[in-house]
């Protein structure tokens, strides 16, 4: 069946329908104007629920049979784990033991450690996965082996998605390193403790059926109640929730890569010079390498100059507790924690706090944080001449990286991509990305080692940066020094088939992914 | 030749930018190509092409040719292919990859040389940037960075970086081997624009007019500098001597690894067993009119440690030290730039003796003391250095009279 495709707002050619659904393609940003009221879940009575409170059923396979899975229903899980995840896999190998069939996954990300998730693709358990795909899921998706269309969407537009009723969730299966057997759940105590859970905020407040599983299960109540038990249907306890050492990791560390490095503090030198750095400012930095010695070389700046940042969004690490201990801000708002600091810091500090896609990146909310953000750093595989830049596909077309928040925080007020010029011969400054995920006239400054474009549109920048000593050049000269040094790249092949779109974060179709041709 | 089978660069977990050739040479057949890359999708074609004409130049018609490619650039693969080729090849032909115009400037003998960045010569990926980290020379190195059974190999990565890798305007420098070796290493550079020779373990002065030789017959097209590094106790004795062997040596380094080992001791964070030495070294400089280099400073981590050696190698005369890590530089070079009190003073003192030549008084006077000669020479090259660094301007008297 070909699907009959249309021009979107940046020109990118998407299908008009998938998976039977009929979508929007992107109009560009700030343009669809969502109409109607929200998806509510059904009503539910105290009459159906023990007056004890404790929901407990004696395993997750009881409590997907109570929760009434059947074919063509959608099951989400979340990412807090990260690749330490032991429950994600249980569900759909409970489900391939039931004969169920043409599941929809819907992860908030999804880990190597969910590789086995390929022969239920295989076996039709499952027909598509909603949600990141990396690694092996990637590859065997981007081969046109999955039978349904993915869809990825940034943390924000899945919040969106479910909020909208884009996405009926049937059952949520919420694992959580501490819960109660009513099912308030949080992630700062027990072996799994990940920080927290606002990733399975939605899911909690929209799915048909939640679940909660914990393998710390404590007296009502649990506190403090990330989860409110009040959502939950059925608790689960099991013996091991998730491998800690995989969720979060001791050893964020900043990269000791000189090149990396170099990137880094014309990053931060580039901040101040714009003026972004001053008493009562705010940023948002990943947990990578880089991003990681950007916030260093900000709260360098901070500290020389006895001023502090009134709030940092997170990704929260070593690093930023360090930040909030010397009171070189005043706030950590997080949304996930990243190291094993960064859970005894939201654990310990009141002044860290644990926020969620609903706070942070909702795009069909009453405003959100990631807009009143200074300066967000952030990431991507490749950037095009007009600044539109790539995080989901590799260079050779197959699907790498999910978006994450990426999307949402390009509404921050200043948006700096740090990024090598070219990745092992591969360039990053391109003529056209593999793949538009987020639009270029959200996107401010490309930092390289060779060299600083800033986008025309910010005249302001522009401007302010015009006598200054950094090496400040145009993007057509960062793509034409690339080419230099490693030739021209052939672009990749595809076959015509859709084999995943990308949202943007108001639910639009930004661009589609097809096949790679082997 | 009987060897049948040859294997060139690296490959591995946690190699980058290199690439893996292994080449067979057939009877028949044509040429059996082979590639197994990353980047296949993007480079594949432009990779078989370059393999190919490699091939062809060298007149290999039949051969099995597979390569395990981690990004190499091309002229990284043209490195590793022809050090296959040459494998079982008796062939004087060579491969060169473009000559870039950005890389065939000179540098002159008085300029700074505080920073000289080492590179191991048969690691290409850490070549790639090392001209962006700024420092004042780049080191191509063919010596103790490169196992004895890779020698070669290094030769022609080194030959191939001088002429297709930007250096960004550092001082392309390569220290060759050590006695018939390193004359034998020139071959290699010298027709592609080395600016400057490190020696190393340098004893006498007959081996830098030896080396002068050997040089001149390759016939460069510009002056090619020298900078001997005395390692050993006879090196210290001869320090003038090698200093003063040729115009073109301009600048004297010590390796105090190797010296301290000489003599039979260990070397200390607190130095005090090459102290002589160095000063020594210092005076044998700076009686020949050239730069002392200091040694390298090899905890990468520790910069605290870093700052104050530097400030100790400053005080004692040197005008520069080896770096093994990029991150080094800057910190070098913040030490040696001259302070703001140093430069005002500096300032006031040229400033004096600009206004007494003008008048054509014979005596300098700041106030109510007078000025010798030599403290103005110092105040002259505090603001020379001032320039370099562009703490003041060019025409830094006139903003000063003002």
């Amino acid at each position: 069946m070909s699907t009959k495709m249309i021009k979107n707002a940046l020109g990118r050619m998407v299908p008009e329908a998938i998976n039977g659904e009929k979508q929007i393609p992107f109009k560009g940003v700030g343009k669809h104007r969502p109409e109607g009221r929200k998806y509510a879940p059904p009503i539910a009575t105290c009459a159906d629920y023990p007056e004890n409170g404790d929901k407990r059923v004696a395993s997750l396979k009881e409590a997907l049979i109570k929760s009434g899975l059947k074919d063509g229903m959608t099951i989400s899980t979340h990412h807090h784990f990260r690749d330490g995840d032991l429950i994600a896999n249980q569900i759909f190998d409970i489900a391939a033991e039931l004969g169920v069939k043409d599941l929809r996954w819907f992860p908030s990300a999804s880990f190597p450690c969910h590789e086995p998730m390929i022969k239920q693709l295989e076996s039709g358990v499952i027909n598509r996965i909603e949600g990141s795909m990396n690694g092996a899921l990637g590859r065997f998706a981007s081969e046109g082996k999955m039978n349904g269309v993915g869809v990825l969407r940034s943390h924000g537009g899945r919040y969106q998605a479910v909020q909208d009723g884009e996405v009926h969730i049937d059952i949520a299966v919420i694992a959580a390193p501490a819960a109660d057997p009513f099912g308030n759940a949080n992630g700062v105590h027990g072996d799994a403790a990940c920080g927290l859970l606002g990733f399975a905020l939605a899911d909690s407040q929209f799915a048909d059926k939640v679940i909660v599983a914990t393998d710390n299960i404590v007296p009502f109540p649990c506190i403090p109640w990330q989860i409110h038990g009040n959502y939950v249907d059925y608790t689960v306890e099991v013996d091991v929730i998730g491998i800690s050492e995989k969720i979060v990791s001791g050893t964020t560390r900043i990269t000791k890569s000189p090149d990396r490095l170099r990137i880094a503090e014309l990053t931060a030198e580039f901040c101040d010079q714009a003026g972004i750095i001053q008493d009562g400012f705010s940023f948002q930095s990943g947990a990578g390498g880089t991003s990681l010695a950007v916030g260093e070389f900000f709260a360098n700046k901070l500290r020389e100059r006895k001023i502090k940042a009134r709030f940092v969004r997170a990704g929260s690490n070593k690093y930023l507790v360090k930040m909030l201990e010397e009171g070189l801000t005043d706030y950590i708002l997080d949304g996930q924690t990243f190291d094993l600091e960064g859970v005894r810091s939201m654990r310990d500090y009141p002044n860290h706090v644990n926020t969620s896609p609903f706070t942070s990146y909702n795009y069909h909310g009453k405003g959100n944080f990631a807009s009143m953000l200074d300066v967000v750093i952030l990431g991507a595989t490749e950037v095009d001449v007009n600044f539109n830049a790539n995080v989901v596909t590799h260079s050779d077309g197959y699907l790498l990286h999910g978006i994450g928040g990426w999307q949402n925080c390009l509404f921050g007020k200043t948006v700096v991509l740090p990024l090598p010029l070219f990745r092992d011969r591969i360039p990053v400054i391109v003529d056209e990305v593999t793949t538009i995920t987020g639009p270029g006239e959200l996107i401010d400054v490309i930092i390289t080692e060779r060299g600083i474009a800033i986008n025309p549109k910010r005249t302001d920048l522009i401007e302010k940066l015009k006598n200054s000593d950094l090496p400040i050049v145009s993007i057509e000269e960062l793509k034409a020094e690339a080419d230099k040094i490693c030739g021209v790249p052939k672009k990749p092949e595809f076959t015509d088939k859709v084999i995943a779109v990308i949202k943007w974060v108001d639910g639009t179709v930004i661009d589609a992914v097809r096949q790679v041709k082997t | 030749m009987t060897k049948q089978i040859a294997i060139a660069g690296n490959e591995g977990p946690k190699v980058r930018s290199d690439c893996r050739v292994e080449l067979e040479m057939l009877q028949s057949g044509g040429i059996q190509f082979q590639l197994k890359s990353k980047v296949k999708a993007l480079y594949g074609d432009k990779i078989q092409v370059l393999v190919f004409e490699i091939l062809e130049h060298f007149g290999v018609k039949n051969a099995r040719i597979d390569i395990v490619d981690a990004g190499a650039l091309d002229y990284i693969i043209a490195a590793r292919v022809e050090t296959a080729i040459k494998q079982l090849l008796d062939n004087d032909k060579e491969y060169l990859p473009e000559f870039l115009p950005e890389n065939q400037y000179t540098t002159t003998k008085d300029r700074f040389r505080f920073t000289r960045l080492y590179l191991p010569g048969n690691n290409p990926s850490m070549m790639l940037n090392a001209g962006l980290h700024s420092p004042d020379g780049v080191i191509l190195d063919l010596e103790d960075s490169v196992a004895p059974a890779r020698k070669q190999e290094a030769r022609y990565m080194v030959r191939n970086t001088l002429r297709a890798l930007d250096l960004y305007g550092a001082e392309r420098m390569v220290r060759i081997n050590q006695g018939d070796m390193g004359i034998e290493d020139l071959k290699y550079i010298i027709p592609h624009n080395v600016n400057l020779i490190l020696v190393p373990k340098c004893e006498t002065a007959a081996y830098i007019h030896k080396l002068e030789k050997a040089i001149d017959a390759l016939k460069p097209k510009h002056p090619m500098y020298l900078m001997p590094i005395i390692e050993s106790a006879l090196g210290v004795e001869n320090a003038y001597e090698i200093a003063s062997a040729s115009e073109n040596v301009v600048a004297l380094a010590i390796g105090l690894e190797d010296y301290t080992a000489d003599l039979g001791t260990q070397r200390t964070r607190e130095g005090k067993e090459s102290e002589w030495a160095r000063s020594r070294l210092v005076n044998a400089a700076k009686a020949a009119r050239i730069q002392p280099i200091d040694s390298v400073f090899s905890d990468v981590e520790d910069e605290e440690g870093l700052r104050n050696t530097v400030g100790v190698s400053k005080r004692m005369g040197f005008e520069g030290l080896g770096c093994i890590h990029p991150r080094q530089i800057a910190v070098i070079k913040d030490c040696f730039k001259p302070t703001e009190e140093e430069i005002d003073k500096a300032c006031k003192i040229a400033d004096a003796f600009h206004k007494a030549e003008e008048k054509g008084l014979g005596v300098v006077a700041l106030g109510s003391k007078m000025i010798d000669p030599p403290v103005v020479k110092r105040a002259m090259k505090t603001i020379d250095l001032a320039i370099k660094f562009n703490l003041i301007s060019k025409n830094w008297r006139k903003d000063y009279v003002n």
